[in-house]
């Protein structure tokens, strides 16, 4: 698999690591009533997509930037790349 | 249907025209006792053990394809019981007495061979922490056996023990591990359950289920629905996309796992070896192929083929400690989607819908538990309470604390 970086351009898929689910990005606010609830769908539970799907990237053997993937899980095919910075500050995180 | 060479014989001099299929091609009835979602070798299993041990026939297996097109025949055929964890180690042992008996039990041969299964030793902390896993295999009633450097140079003199990086420094070996016939297992369990009255139902998906009140009452299906008192999910590699059906998210991710088979070689591995350390693992085929793996690919998939940055792993780990197998050439290489959970371990337990269950989340090891993943389902069918040893297995666990974490890695599927 190539990964278009959208800095560098096509990678190599092995350069990079993998978390998972880009719903990673929203980590619950621990000072909710529901906390402990949320930390255990946030930590353990997974939808687990059949097809596209969006998803984190670390480029750890290249510039060290986090990527938002979305690739299909049927497929292998990667159809958008972003940088999870971005992402994050579009939901309103402030780093 | 019995098999005998005498039979062969006959069927030779006569145009083998008195075969006749194995199992029946029933049409679904409109409703069952229990009906097991997936007929792979855990749904067969579990199909024949409620048949046999909890007098349970009027079941159906569905299978969406036909049965074991799945991961019980895309596996490395590889059985053992060398755990670690109280919540593993003991269920694992069950399966592998399970499969000392498969044959005679199921008069059927699977070609089950305990050529025994060895894991490589490189460190002092390396040996320590598997002296401490045999101690913890003996006990739960199975064997180990520890092997310094000199008597493994001297049982299998190919390896490379003087590797710099990963100098051999002895390892554990489980004399009663080895390989089966994987599709064998499949066959047996089918015409074993059939032959009690399990109705095996191919080309048939489960599209929805049937739930009402938080109580499921049967599956929607492409041949129609069909009733049931308790609906079983069996279905590793697709949890994912089934138990969405019903609406639930599981601790489970799908990820793809390759395995390799070189061309046809005399005999020279006696047993399987494990390369842990360099993500590798080898036994020989009784036709002769070297079949090795290592590990995931590591992303997402539920496509059933993977990558070249792994096959490339996985030849570079067999090299460094096997340089002989450099002369063989690839044959073939495939791929499997598992069901990577949270902490590595499976499930087999009720769901928060009455009258449905699950099995799921066999990682990498679902075929070895293949016996005992029945039989502890069937007793969870039939008894509605979790066998002892798959006590531990729960889908809760994670909301306890009570993780099944072999490796220590935490909530991390692809590294387990």
């Amino acid at each position: 698999m190539l990964i278009n970086h959208p800095l560098l351009g096509p990678r190599d898929a092995a350069e990079f690591t993998y978390l998972g689910d880009a719903c990673l990005i929203e980590r619950p606010d621990p000072d909710a009533k529901d906390a402990a609830e949320r930390f255990l769908e946030y930590g353990y539970l997974r939808d687990n997509v059949a097809g596209e799907m969006r998803e984190l990237w670390y480029h750890e053997q290249g510039d060290r930037s986090w990527l938002v993937v979305t690739r299909d899980t049927l497929t292998h095919e990667i159809t958008r790349v972003e940088i999870a910075r971005d992402v994050a500050r579009e939901r309103g995180r402030s780093t | 249907m019995r098999y005998s060479a005498l039979r062969i014989l006959k069927e030779g001099l006569t145009g083998n025209k008195g075969w006749k299929p194995a199992w029946r091609d029933p049409e679904p009835k409109r409703e069952y006792d229990v009906v097991v979602i997936g007929g792979g070798g855990h749904g067969l299993a579990t199909a024949y053990y409620l048949a046999r041990e909890y007098g349970i026939t009027n079941v159906a297996v569905l299978e969406k394809g036909w049965i074991g097109s799945g991961n019980v025949g895309r596996n490395t055929t590889i059985i053992r019981s060398n755990y670690l964890l109280p919540g593993n180690e003991p269920f694992y042992e069950l399966s592998l007495k399970l499969w000392e008996g498969l044959e005679q039990d199921l008069n059927y041969n699977a070609m089950i061979s305990q050529r025994s299964i060895l894991n490589l030793v490189h460190s002092d902390a390396q040996r320590d922490a598997f002296i401490r896993r045999g101690n913890a295999m003996f006990l739960a009633g199975a064997d180990a056996e520890y092997a310094d450097a000199d008597q493994l140079r001297r049982e299998l003199p190919f390896l490379d023990f003087d590797n710099a990086r990963f100098p051999i420094r002895g390892g554990l070996y489980q004399r009663r591990g080895g390989t089966v016939r994987h599709d064998a297992v499949a066959w047996g369990y089918a015409r074993a359950a059939d032959a009690r009255g399990v109705d095996i139902i191919q080309n048939c998906e489960v599209t929805g289920f049937d739930i009402e009140d938080g109580t499921c009452r049967g599956v929607e299906t492409t041949r129609g629905p069909i009733r049931a008192r308790k609906v079983a999910m069996c279905v590793a590699g697709s949890s994912g996309r089934v138990a969405a059906l019903a609406g639930m998210r599981l601790p489970i991710e799908s990820h793809v796992l390759q395995a390799f088979v070189t061309e046809g070689l005399k005999p020279v591995l006696p047993g399987v070896i494990t390369f842990g350390a360099g993500h590798f693992y080898v036994s020989q085929s009784d036709k002769g192929g070297l079949v090795f793996g290592g590990d995931i690919d590591g992303y997402n998939s539920y496509a059933q083929r993977g990558n070249l940055p792994v096959v490339e792993d996985v030849c570079e780990g067999g090299m460094a400690i096997m340089p002989m197998i450099g002369r063989a050439r690839l044959l073939r290489s495939w791929g499997g989607v598992m069901d990577m959970s949270m902490d590595g371990s499976p499930f087999i337990d009720r769901t928060h819908i009455d009258g449905l269950y699950f099995n799921g989340g066999w990682c990498y090891g679902g075929f070895k538990a293949t016996p005992a993943s029945g039989w502890c389902y069937a007793h969870l069918l039939a008894r509605d309470a979790p066998h002892p040893v798959a006590a531990e297995m729960r889908l809760d666990r994670f909301r306890r604390g009570h993780m099944i974490d072999e490796k220590g890695v935490g909530a991390q599927p692809n590294l387990h």
